[in-house]
C-alpha cells in the first residue's frame, strides 16, 4: 500500500493464514496460466491485494454481490479458467446454494477460499463469525474441505488446492498466526499428520486450534499425561486410515476446531471412528452457539476452545476410555 | 416419430457465417423445429406424469431459432472451445431444450422423451454430468445467468469470440442474483452476452404483476446498463433479426424481451397459469394437446403409446 495515512489492516503485516494464502497465491500464479481470482470488495481483508497487484488482468472484481461471483466462477471454470474465489467465511455462506449447484452438482474446478472463519475474526462480533462454514461445504457431495494451521501450511495447501481437479472450499485466516511447521512441511490434500507422539489420547485439530492443542498436549504432559497431536487440515476427505490407528493405539480422542462442535472436524472424526472402532471422543468448539465481539483470545476463553480446555476433555476421554476397561 | 426431416448441420451451420439458405427457407425450417418441440415436450410431460408444460411451450420458438440459426452448436463440436454456448437458466423448461436438442441429433429422439425417471440422463431440471451437450446444470432460478456471465468472461479472456446465450424466466426476475449479475456483466462490458428473457407474464402461482410486480421490465435491464430489445417471442424472423442485431451490440451486454403467451400452441394452457405446473396431463388432454399442435392420429398415438 503506497498510501502511508491509510489506517494498517490488522493482521495483514503479520504472519495470518490469509497473508501466506494471497503471496504463496501471487508467488504461484505464473505456473499456473489459467487462473483467475475473483473478489467481492475484499482483497484487502484476504489477502489476494497482493494478487491484484501483481497480476491485475487475472483478477475479476464482482463487487459485494457473492451469488453472482461463485456461480460466475463456475462459468469460468466452465470454459476452462482456473477460477479462485475470495472472501470473508460467513459472506461466501450467502453464496451456498451457488456453490452447491453450480460448482458442487456441476463438479467444477472450482476454489473458494475464505478468510476471517470462526471466533478468529474478533471484535467484528457474532454476525461475522462463519462457525458452520466447514460443516455447510462438507455436505456438498465431492467438495474438498481445507483449514491449515500454519502459514506455510497454508501456502502449500495453496498450491495443492490449484493442481487439484475438483471443487475445494478452503479455510484461511485472520489473525496473525503461530508457525508450527518448518519449510519442509508436506501437505498433501486427505492426509493427517502426528506432530507429536504420545499414546494416552489423541488430540485431533485443525486451524488456529492445532497450535492450542500441541500447548494442551504439553499441559497434560506436566500432569503424566502422554497425548497425541494430530494435526488434520483436510477435514474432507477426513484421513480414516490415521484415525483408525490413533484409536488402536491411544484409545479416546480429542477434536478442536474453531467451529460449531456439530458438523464440523469434530463430527467428521465421529462418524469415521464410528465406521471403525468406536472409542469415547470429546469435542472442543463452539456448543451450538453463535459468536460474539471480543479479540480473538478472550473469544477463545470465553467459549472454552483455548489450551486448558483441550486439556481438560483429554482427561475426561481419558477416565470414559478406563470406565470401558 | 413424426415425419420431419431434421435441420442439417450444413444447414444450421451455413446459417449464421455462409448465408448460402435464403432467409425464407431457414424461418420455414425454425418454424417446423419449433412444431416438433412443442409436439415432442407435451408427449415427454406426459410420459413422465409431471412437467411444466406452460412455460417450456412459451419458450420453444426463441430455442428453435437459436438453436436453427443463431448457436454455433452440433452433435459433432460439442467440446470445441470455439463453440457458442447456451444456458437454459430457466431450467423447468428443459422438455424444451431436451426437445430441440433431439431435433439437432444431440440427443436421441425416442430416449428424450424418457423425462424425469430415474435411470434416464432427461432429469427434471438439465444436469450437465449426465448430457454433455447441457452447458450447466440449472433449476436454481438466477443461477444459470450468472454462470453465462462467468463463460463469458472466461471466453473474453482467452480471447475466443465465441457468444454465450441465456433464457431466462420472467418469474426468475424475483430472484437478487439477477440483478447482480446484470450489474456486474455491464460493469464488466461483456458484449459476448445476450440475455433472454421469457415473458409470458406468468409464474409459478398466478400473474407476475399478482406475486411480486417486476414491470417495467426494459427500464431495469437499461438502468442496469444492457441494450434492451423488446419483441414477440414467438415471432420467428423478428427473433432472428433481433439475435443479429444484439450480436451487433459493442460495449454492453444484451437483453431481449421476449413477450409470450404462456402454454403457447394449446389453446387451453395459453394464458393460465395453471399449466405452469408441476402438472400431469391426461390422457385425453394430452391428445387435444397435440391435435391443437397438428399431430395426425398415428403422430398422436406413436408420441403417447408408452
Amino acid at each position: 500500500m503506497s498510501d502511508n495515512s491509510a489506517p494498517a489492516l490488522i493482521g495483514s503485516s503479520g504472519d495470518s493464514l490469509r497473508e501466506a494464502f494471497g503471496k504463496e497465491l501471487t508467488r504461484i500464479a505464473p505456473e499456473f496460466p489459467k487462473l483467475v481470482v475473483l473478489d467481492a470488495d475484499v482483497a484487502g481483508g484476504t489477502g489476494v491485494h497482493h494478487f491484484r497487484k501483481a497480476h491485475p488482468d487475472k483478477f475479476i472484481q464482482c463487487g459485494i454481490a457473492e451469488q453472482n461471483m461463485v456461480a460466475a466462477a463456475a462459468g469460468l471454470a466452465a470454459t476452462g479458467m482456473l477460477p479462485v474465489v475470495t472472501g470473508f467465511a460467513c459472506f461466501l455462506e450467502r453464496a451456498y446454494e451457488q456453490a452447491r449447484l453450480s460448482v458442487g452438482y456441476a463438479r467444477r474446478n472450482v476454489k473458494i477460499v475464505a478468510s476471517h472463519p470462526g471466533l478468529d475474526v474478533g471484535p467484528d462480533g457474532g454476525s461475522a463469525q462463519a462457525l458452520e462454514d466447514i460443516a455447510a461445504f462438507r455436505a456438498i457431495p465431492g467438495m474438498v474441505v481445507i483449514s491449515p494451521a500454519d502459514p506455510i501450511e497454508q501456502a502449500l495447501a495453496t498450491r495443492a488446492i490449484l493442481e487439484y481437479d475438483g471443487p475445494v472450499y478452503m479455510r484461511t485466516g485472520r489473525s496473525g498466526s503461530v508457525r508450527l511447521f518448518n519449510d519442509d512441511h508436506v501437505f498433501e490434500i486427505g492426509k493427517g499428520q502426528i506432530i507429536r507422539h504420545g499414546l494416552d489420547v489423541t488430540l485431533v485439530a485443525c486451524g488456529v486450534e492445532v497450535a492450542r492443542s500441541l500447548k494442551a498436549a504439553e499441559l497434560l504432559a506436566e500432569e503424566g499425561i502422554e497425548a497425541r497431536v494430530v494435526n488434520m487440515p483436510t477435514i474432507k476427505p477426513i484421513d480414516e486410515a490415521l484415525l483408525k490407528r490413533c484409536v488402536l493405539e491411544t484409545g479416546c480422542m480429542v477434536t478442536a476446531e474453531d467451529h460449531n462442535i456439530y458438523g464440523g472436524l469434530g463430527s467428521a472424526v465421529a462418524e469415521a471412528v464410528a465406521k471403525n472402532r468406536p472409542c469415547p471422543i470429546e469435542m472442543i468448539g463452539l456448543k451450538d452457539s453463535f459468536g460474539t465481539s471480543g479479540e480473538p483470545d478472550e473469544l477463545a476463553e470465553h467459549f472454552q476452545i483455548t489450551a486448558p480446555h483441550i486439556a481438560e476433555a483429554a482427561k475426561r476421554a481419558i477416565s470414559r476410555k478406563e470406565n470401558l476397561q | 416419430m413424426p415425419t420431419c426431416a431434421p435441420v442439417t448441420e450444413t444447414a444450421s451451420k451455413t446459417a449464421t457465417t455462409h448465408p448460402v439458405i435464403s432467409a425464407p427457407d431457414i424461418e420455414v425450417q425454425i418454424a417446423e423445429a419449433a412444431r416438433f418441440t412443442r409436439r415432442h415436450l407435451i408427449a415427454s410431460i406426459y410420459r413422465a406424469t409431471s412437467g411444466h408444460p406452460g412455460g417450456a411451450l412459451s419458450c420453444a420458438d426463441i430455442l428453435a431459432t437459436l438453436f436453427g440459426a443463431e448457436l454455433n452448436v452440433w452433435p459433432s463440436n460439442i467440446n470445441d472451445p470455439q463453440r457458442d454456448r447456451f444456458v437454459l437458466s430457466k431450467g423447468h423448461a428443459c422438455p424444451t431444450l431436451y426437445a430441440i436438442a433431439a431435433w439437432h441429433g444431440f440427443c436421441d429422439k425416442k430416449e428424450s422423451l424418457n423425462l424425469r425417471r430415474l435411470g434416464s440422463p432427461f432429469q427434471g431440471h438439465p444436469h450437465v454430468k449426465d448430457l454433455p451437450w447441457v452447458e450447466t446444470s440449472t433449476g436454481s432460478l438466477g443461477q444459470g445467468f450468472s454462470v453465462a456471465m462467468g463463460m463469458a468472461l472466461g471466453l473474453r479472456l482467452q480471447k475466443i469470440r465465441a457468444r454465450v446465450y441465456t433464457v431466462l424466466g420472467d418469474g426468475e426476475m424475483q430472484e437478487g442474483s439477477v440483478w447482480e449479475t446484470a450489474m456486474c456483466s455491464a460493469h464488466h462490458k461483456l458484449d459476448n452476452i445476450c440475455a433472454i428473457v421469457d415473458y409470458n407474464k406468468m409464474q409459478s402461482d398466478a400473474l407476475n404483476e399478482e406475486i411480486c410486480g417486476i414491470a417495467p421490465l426494459a427500464d431495469k435491464w437499461r438502468a442496469f446498463g444492457w441494450e434492451v430489445f423488446e419483441i414477440d417471442g414467438h415471432d420467428i424472423p423478428q427473433i432472428l433479426s433481433t439475435l443479429h442485431r444484439a450480436a451487433t451490440t459493442r460495449g454492453k451486454p444484451s437483453c431481449i424481451i421476449a413477450n409470450t403467451i404462456k402454454g403457447k400452441g394449446v389453446p387451453y394452457m395459453e394464458g393460465s397459469p395453471a399449466w405452469h405446473g408441476s402438472v400431469k396431463l391426461s390422457h385425453e388432454q394430452a391428445e387435444t394437446a397435440l391435435q391443437a399442435l397438428g399431430c395426425t392420429a398415428e403422430e398422436i398415438k406413436e408420441f403417447l403409446d408408452v
